[in-house]
């Protein structure tokens, strides 16, 4: 290894950033195409406390993650039953509550210095046990993503239709949600509670722009994460700037470019091939 | 659940039924649909046998789409009774998927398989082949490959109607599936509808084509309520297309015949 990589602790970044990237980016094109932007930020920031109060207690964030994203989801099923509130507003409500609290916990004199690791995560600080962890998480991800993807994509096409071939359009929204916050767990840790959702969009988002068939655009969505992963951690290497940041401005910059890349290829690609 | 095995059921499996019973798909007897509980169409008795093509008849908002829609579950059943006793495929009127969709017409087309797999287990080599040789029956082979979304309606109508038969059902819901063609293609998907009627299959097709339901087997007139059930020769008089149509009826001046004035379609986007 050479370069930044060549040192033990940014080799394990990148393998955090690399299995961070395969869960984000895989699962990233369904969160787009079944509507699930918001509820993605409203999970990963509605876990906040629970991350904070296992760093109080000194537990494994991915435990305190854990408790957090089924206590929220919890908060938001009560809330909504509330008659006269409306889905959208209990989510608005209960995560920005908790959220909130979980602010105050971590600005708490008792709380280890670390609010800022939690916010903007550590992707510096992963050990052998967390890598394991998101390996595994990363494997079932991406495995249930190929079992289901036929089912899936037909329910993002036409729930109605979906539901008359035998398919459950309940079943695949749950499953999208549970591999969401499976992802949300993995990515929390080294991009921390306020970026993970740039690592669940923004490759999306690229590969959107550059392919127009589900596969090759969950593919290339990958790609860019891991690129985008591995050109974070130099910039952090060489100019000295946070990593998870610096990760999510290299998935900015790579949306940016595709973006632009697609509007100067337009004209050639409106000649239709007969 | 699986649908296809409950064709094969009905196909003459271990199922012993009278002849006749056999070949019924599905018999409604004073059926009233509707939706949250408000009657759309009452009184509805019809009954579709394999190898039948029946045509719907009636104005816009006359009741075709509920009528299709009480088979599929989609309209809830207020009174009467209504038994469906083969699998269905359905080419539903409007379109309800997203056309920035990143799916090729052969995805779509694929997907009508699913319905004959357990859910563990993915389309494959098999499976597109049967799309392949569907999208070829409507004449939409060549352009497989192509977006779902940057197809015509009239081609995204044909992708749909392969998708239809990849499903391989006893029973197809077509509503309006000429709307949008052009004559070669509306020539070429009479002609599949009715090589579909010989393989045994039931067919209903909602149109405002008075002309076409005339060369099939039955029609269903529709106005909020059953005006009439039969065959075409008979049915088809001026008394029930006035009840059926209200004032829209036109003598058409070189066959003799009746025809509606066409209807002001609401326009799919
Ligand atoms: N989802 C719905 N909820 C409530 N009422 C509905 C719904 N769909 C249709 N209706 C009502 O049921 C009646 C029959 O509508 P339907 O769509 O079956 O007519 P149609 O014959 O298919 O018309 P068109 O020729 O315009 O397609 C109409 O009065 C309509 O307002
Ligand atoms: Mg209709």
């Amino acid at each position: 290894m050479i370069g930044p990589f060549s040192d033990p602790v940014m080799q394990r970044a990148l393998v955090e950033a690399t299995l961070v990237g395969v869960c984000g980016g895989a699962l990233g094109c369904w969160v787009i195409f079944y509507g699930l932007s918001y509820a993605s930020e409203s999970l990963a920031h509605g876990l906040f406390p629970g991350l904070v109060a296992a760093a109080l207690l000194g537990l494994p964030l991915v435990l305190g993650a854990g408790v957090g994203l089924v206590a929220a989801a919890l908060a938001v099923a009560v809330a909504s039953r509330v008659p006269g509130v409306g889905r959208n507003v209990a989510v608005a409500v209960v995560v920005t509550s908790l959220f909130g609290l979980g602010v105050l916990l971590a600005l708490s004199p008792a709380s280890p210095p670390g609010i800022q690791a939690l916010l903007f995560g550590d992707v510096l600080g992963a050990n052998d046990a967390d890598l394991a962890l998101s390996g595994a998480l990363a494997l079932g991800i991406v495995g249930a993503l190929w079992l289901l993807h036929g089912r899936l994509l037909a329910v993002g096409f036409d729930r109605d239709f979906a539901r008359s071939l035998g398919v459950s359009a309940a079943a695949a929204d749950a499953a999208v949600l549970t591999l969401l916050a499976g992802a949300i767990l993995v990515g929390v840790q080294g991009m921390g509670n306020l970026l993970v959702v740039a690592v669940l969009i923004g490759p999306a988002a690229t590969a959107r722009q550059l392919s127009s068939r589900m596969a090759p655009m969950m593919l290339l969505s990958v790609a860019v994460a891991a690129l985008a992963g591995a050109a974070g951690l130099c910039l952090s290497y060489y100019a000295g700037t946070a990593a998870g940041a610096s990760i999510a401005a290299a998935l900015v910059a790579a949306y940016l470019a595709a973006a632009f890349g697609r509007r100067s290829r337009l004209p050639i690609t409106v000649e239709e091939v007969p | 659940m699986n649908r296809a095995a409950a064709s094969h059921e009905v196909d003459g499996g271990p199922l012993i039924r009278a002849t006749s019973d056999r070949d019924v798909l599905a018999e409604a007897a004073g059926l009233t649909v509707g939706y949250g509980g408000v009657a759309a169409i009452e009184n509805v008795s019809f009954r579709v046998r394999r190898g039948e093509r029946i045509a719907l008849l009636g104005p816009n908002g006359g009741g075709k789409t509920t009528l299709l829609r009480s088979i599929t579950g989609e309209a809830d059943r207020i009174s009467g009774s209504l038994r469906v006793s083969a699998s269905w495929a359905t080419v539903p009127q409007t379109e309800r998927s997203r056309l920035d969709y990143p799916v090729s017409a052969l995805d779509v087309a694929v997907m009508g398989s699913l319905a004959s797999l357990p859910w563990w287990r993915q389309p494959g080599r098999r499976e597109r082949a049967a799309a392949l040789q569907a999208l070829e029956r409507v004449g939409m082979v060549k352009l497989a490959g192509a977006t779902f979304g940057e197809l015509s309606a009239g081609q995204r109508q044909r992708v749909l109607i392969a998708r239809g038969l990849v499903q391989d059902a006893g029973l197809l819901l077509l509503d309006e599936p000429f709307t949008g063609l052009d004559a070669s293609s509306s020539d070429r998907l009479e002609t599949l509808i009715g090589a579909l009627a010989t393989e045994e299959r039931g067919i209903l097709i909602a149109t405002h084509d008075l002309e076409q339901a005339r060369r099939w087997d039955l029609v269903v007139c529709l106005n909020r309520r059953q005006i009439a059930f039969g065959p075409p020769g008979e049915v088809l008089n001026l008394a029930v297309l006035e009840a059926t149509y209200g004032g829209a009826i036109v003598a058409i001046p070189d066959s003799g015949g009746l025809g509606i004035l066409p209807p002001h379609h609401h326009h799919q986007s």
